[in-house]
């Protein structure tokens, strides 16, 4: 065998393992989608598609139903997108547009530290700090100007589905902030500069030119966030108050899918409750790909729109 | 764009800048405030038995968490040792190899999804994968199960900081009668290093603070790790257990053990900062 | 696509490899998990042996709902519970059951100005608060038999269990006996339907809860309210008598207890006859398999049992827990020499 034909082979080698590298990614996915399908079976049949429109959860009883976690997922989830999206725009606007570069810079890290913080310590702040907050100050003050909503009625407890989405909404911020101040930073100074040049204020540069420019990136973390929030765990199992229940106000208790799992995955003790459990991860799990899949086709249309533009 | 009288246009700045700064400094006061609690109410945990002690029962004084550190490192490089290899040879994949092809399309478009499921998902996966089939609670478990995370995060920074490498380092290797992968490993690799290496750090960072994969794989233990397929120590865990105990003492040892996680995790930021700062400096400035 | 096939297979022989090395690795830590309600004197005993004997017990409270799903998915050596499992139930799973300790679960308030045993509750109040009946501290049911306390005009915020819990059972059970509607409404269970307030994951949790949201109530092993200072609440037993939680209430509870003729051992605690009995007393269980695989390992387990029995007691009573009466502790022997085998053979001796 001659040298060339050894290299060959070695080279052929070297390129399959790689490839099945890169297979392991869909062997995992494979596997994740496998396993929760197959060990949801029983619940499934049990309760078929009345497993996601029935609130019942009454393990003694050994009906399950997934509506109250689904519900407390998409309203924690909500709540964090509504205030975290405008507020972490707004601050890396400020950090990239207005603020001093080197209060820009101190900040920025700060911000970038918070982003990488492991969510159970947000957990922790909102139990120990932010939930005596809630129930002495916000939400009497809440109760007293908007009691007559539906949303805000209730004793205060401090803890609850309000509590949890704020606690989302401060783990999101900062990362949400960090990355659209990078897609900030990376609009090109000459598109700026040239906006000023001709007579536009910093407000006008910033949402013609910069968060045009942006758009792509921006969309992507606002979907990445979002992604956190809605599987987050740790931040919303400390404070939201861990009941299966599906309340008009945002004082009571909830819970989330994730939360649910966090509290009751290692303790289910009949096996229609274990398979129960593992069809509700199914459950999230879904969400989390229905949503990615519909960010990623969002997002290379308009990568498709662009390169059409221009 | 409609044109605006030049008082209009103004006063819109203005106003825009008013609303701007007061929010921006209220989310960044808000976020400071959590820094600073865990600054102020860790620091009093931290002294010698927190590193070197084994956590003693509620009510007895003293004791540590030494042994839920040194099973939250090992799970962490057991996690290293399978995910970042497999993470680098795909990247090597995607960028060298498949780059457009179907499988590497594929696999492009999964890494996205499997780096956005929520990592309960993944800690119930490898329950049902490891946990169930061997009939125990393992380090082993713990660390797959972090793997998994990781995985992903490594694949995505290899192959993007591939693809910054200039063909022309690649083209002038092959010429030289480099075979293929010599030419990827040594030439390629060398010149993404620093870039690879943040990406890894950062990939390290992330795993090292979760909590949810862990709750049903590793477990938690009151002793030393000796071996790793057994219930593992580790902080995250002992952070939730801890803090929703209680015990003033236990309470204050979570606040300590998340410091030092926050800690590690500003030294793992610092220091991927500087690495790529240099690398900027000297290769990406064009 | 071959490299596609080729990668399979490549990867399906890692499988294979990873999947023949991983169990081979023995374990060598004795592994229990489950109640919390036993966690507080459990965890005191692990420390000692562990220092004494240098063998490691590792308990982790999980609930004991989860405590008896591991111990049938055997992921660990022994789980504990302080909801009985029925003799039938036992012998179905193949597991053997036996009490380690007796304890008393005990509401605990949080009240600006009220302390330890202060306020008074009838079993009437008692469950109309946990129904969601009574919702603000200063209603007349709570003021009439506590002419002496200034009971503020606060909401009160239920705090119960997340987690399919033994403490809950007692609790309940007590609830379910003393109280129709409550019966009615909720019934008895690991997990009962709540119907109002919050959830927290195990005693501690309760605890935890109760520590930090004003004008809540909650339910733990006394052990839990003890050490941390919180305010326990005076009840109301069977005779009719006030009776404080303390290790002889909960002593006088047991008294009456018949475990000779208790199949498996199941015996409940609460609303036992009594001039001092704590009226929602229980005791709190082990489990473990009846066919064992590794002969060392029960052996190491029953020493360790053994020793708790034998040299734990006074560490049990230091933490307010009433150790099982010393000829129960024989019949557990007897169970354990009868039912426990390893191989065909008998484990021990």
């Amino acid at each position: 065998m001659n040298e060339t034909t050894r290299q060959r082979r070695v080279d052929r080698a070297f390129r399959i393992l790689t490839a099945s590298c890169a297979l392991v990614v869909i062997v995992l996915m494979g596997g994740i989608l496998f396993e929760l399908l197959r060990n949801s079976g029983m619940s499934m049949k049990e309760f078929g598609f009345g497993f996601l429109t029935s609130d019942a959860w009454n393990p003694g009883a050994g009906e399950f139903g997934a509506a109250s976690s689904i519900f407390g997922t998409v309203v924690s989830t909500a709540i964090a997108m509504l205030l975290a999206v405008p507020l972490s725009l707004i601050i890396a606007i400020y950090l990239v547009e207005v603020a001093h570069p080197r209060v820009s810079k101190i900040v920025g890290g700060g911000i970038e530290l918070l982003a990488a913080v492991p969510s159970i310590i947000y957990g922790m702040w909102g139990l120990f700090v932010f939930a005596a907050l809630m129930q002495e100050h916000v939400q009497p003050w809440l109760g007293r100007w908007f009691g007559f909503l539906p949303l805000f009625q209730g004793p205060p407890m401090g803890i609850g589905m309000l509590t949890a989405g704020l606690i989302l909404t401060l783990m999101v911020l900062p990362f949400i902030t960090a990355v659209t101040r990078d897609v900030l930073q990376m609009v090109p100074p000459v598109l700026k500069e040239s906006a000023h040049g001709v007579g536009a204020t910093m407000w006008e540069a910033t949402r013609h030119i910069a968060l045009k420019y942006g758009r792509r990136g921006i969309v992507g973390a606002v979907f990445l966030g979002f992604g956190r929030a809605l599987g987050e765990t740790m931040a919303v199992t400390f404070v939201i108050g861990n009941s299966h229940r599906i309340s008009s106000s945002l004082f009571d208790a909830g819970n989330t899918i994730a939360s649910s799992l966090a509290n009751e995955f290692n303790e289910a003790s009949e096996p229609i409750y274990l398979s129960s459990l593992f069809e509700l991860a199914l459950v999230l799990f879904g969400l989390t790909l229905l949503f990615q899949t519909l960010a990623h086709f969002w997002v290379s249309r308009m990568q498709r729109q662009e390169a059409g533009s221009r | 764009m409609r044109l605006r009288s030049r008082t209009q246009r103004k006063v819109a700045d203005r106003a825009a800048r008013v609303v701007m700064v007061p929010a921006a400094l209220a989310g960044i006061a808000v976020l400071a405030w959590i820094l600073w609690e865990v600054i102020s109410r860790g620091a009093g945990a931290l002294n010698l038995d927190f590193f070197t002690q084994l956590p003693t029962p509620p009510g007895m004084e003293g004791g540590g968490l030494a042994n839920a550190i040194l099973g939250t490192l090992l799970m962490t490089v057991l996690a290293t040792v399978i995910g970042t290899p497999v993470g680098l040879m795909a990247g090597i994949y995607l960028a060298e190899f498949g780059t457009t092809s179907r499988l590497a399309t594929a696999v492009r478009f999964t890494t996205n999804l499997l780096m956005g499921t929520p990592s309960i998902i993944v800690g119930i996966f490898v329950y049902a994968l490891i946990v169930l089939r061997t009939g125990h609670f393992s380090g082993w478990a713990g660390g797959v199960a972090l793997a998994i995370l990781m995985l992903p995060v490594v694949l995505r920074t290899t192959e993007d900081m591939l693809n910054l490498v200039p063909d022309e380092l690649r083209e002038s290797a092959l010429a030289l009668g480099a075979p293929r992968w010599r030419a990827t490993l040594t030439v390629v690799f060398r010149a993404a290093k620093t870039g690879l290496v943040t990406g890894i750090l950062l990939a390290v960072a992330r795993v090292s603070g979760e909590t949810a994969p862990l709750l049903f794989t590793a477990l938690n233990s009151f002793y030393w790790p000796e071996t790793i397929s057994e219930p593992t120590a580790n902080l995250t865990v002992t952070i939730f257990n801890y803090a929703m105990s209680p015990y003033a003492d236990w309470q204050q040892k979570a606040w300590g053990a998340s410091l030092l996680i926050t800690v590690g995790i500003l030294i793992v930021t610092v220091l991927s900062r500087f690495t790529l700062r240099d690398r900027k400096s000297r290769t990406w400035s064009r | 696509m071959r490299e596609v096939r080729k990668s399979i297979l490549a990867l399906a022989a890692v499988a294979v490899v990873g999947a023949l090395v991983l169990p081979a690795i023995a374990a060598t830590t004795l592994n229990g998990a489950g109640a919390t309600f036993p966690e507080p004197i459990y965890s005191v005993w692990m420390y000692k042996y562990n220092e004494i004997k240098g063998i490691r017990v590792n308990y982790q409270g999980i609930g004991s709902s989860g405590g008896q799903r591991q111990i049938k998915a055997k992921t660990v050596d022994f789980g504990g519970s302080d909801a009985p499992m029925k003799g039938p139930d036992l012998r179905e799973a193949g597991l053997i059951q036996f009490p380690m300790v007796i304890g008393g679960v005990v509401p605990i308030v949080n009240i600006k100005g009220v302390g330890p045993g202060e306020l008074k509750l009838t079993n009437e109040a008692l469950a109309a608060v946990f129904a969601g009946d009574i919702t603000f501290w200063d209603d007349e049911a709570i003021k009439a038999t506590n002419p002496e306390l200034e009971l503020p005009n606060e909401p009160i915020t239920i705090v119960h269990r997340a987690d399919g819990s033994g403490t809950t059972w007692i609790f309940t059970n007590f609830l379910d006996k003393v109280s129709p509607s409550w019966h009615e409404k909720a019934g008895f269970g690991k997990v009962v339907p709540w119907p109002v307030g919050v959830g927290a994951k195990g005693n501690p949790g309760v605890a935890a809860y109760v520590q930090r949201v004003n004008g809540s109530v909650g339910y733990v092993e006394f052990a839990f309210a003890k050490q941390n200072n919180l305010s326990h609440v005076t009840l109301k037993n069977k005779s009719g008598s006030w009776v404080q939680p303390t290790i002889e209430s909960f002593q006088a509870a047991a008294a009456s207890a018949d475990w000779e003729s208790a199949d498996g051992y199941y015996l409940v605690l609460t609303d036992q006859p009594g001039e001092g009995s704590w009226p929602i007393a229980g005791a709190t269980f082990v489990l473990i398999h009846r066919e064992q695989e590794d002969a060392a390992k029960v052996k190491a387990m029953f020493n360790f049992f053994d020793w708790c029995y034998d040299h734990g007691d006074e560490m049990a009573i230091e933490k307010d827990y009433v150790p099982v009466p010393e000829n129960v502790v024989e019949m557990v022997r007897n169970t354990w020499r009868t039912d426990v085998v390893s191989g065909g053979k008998a484990c021990y001796k």
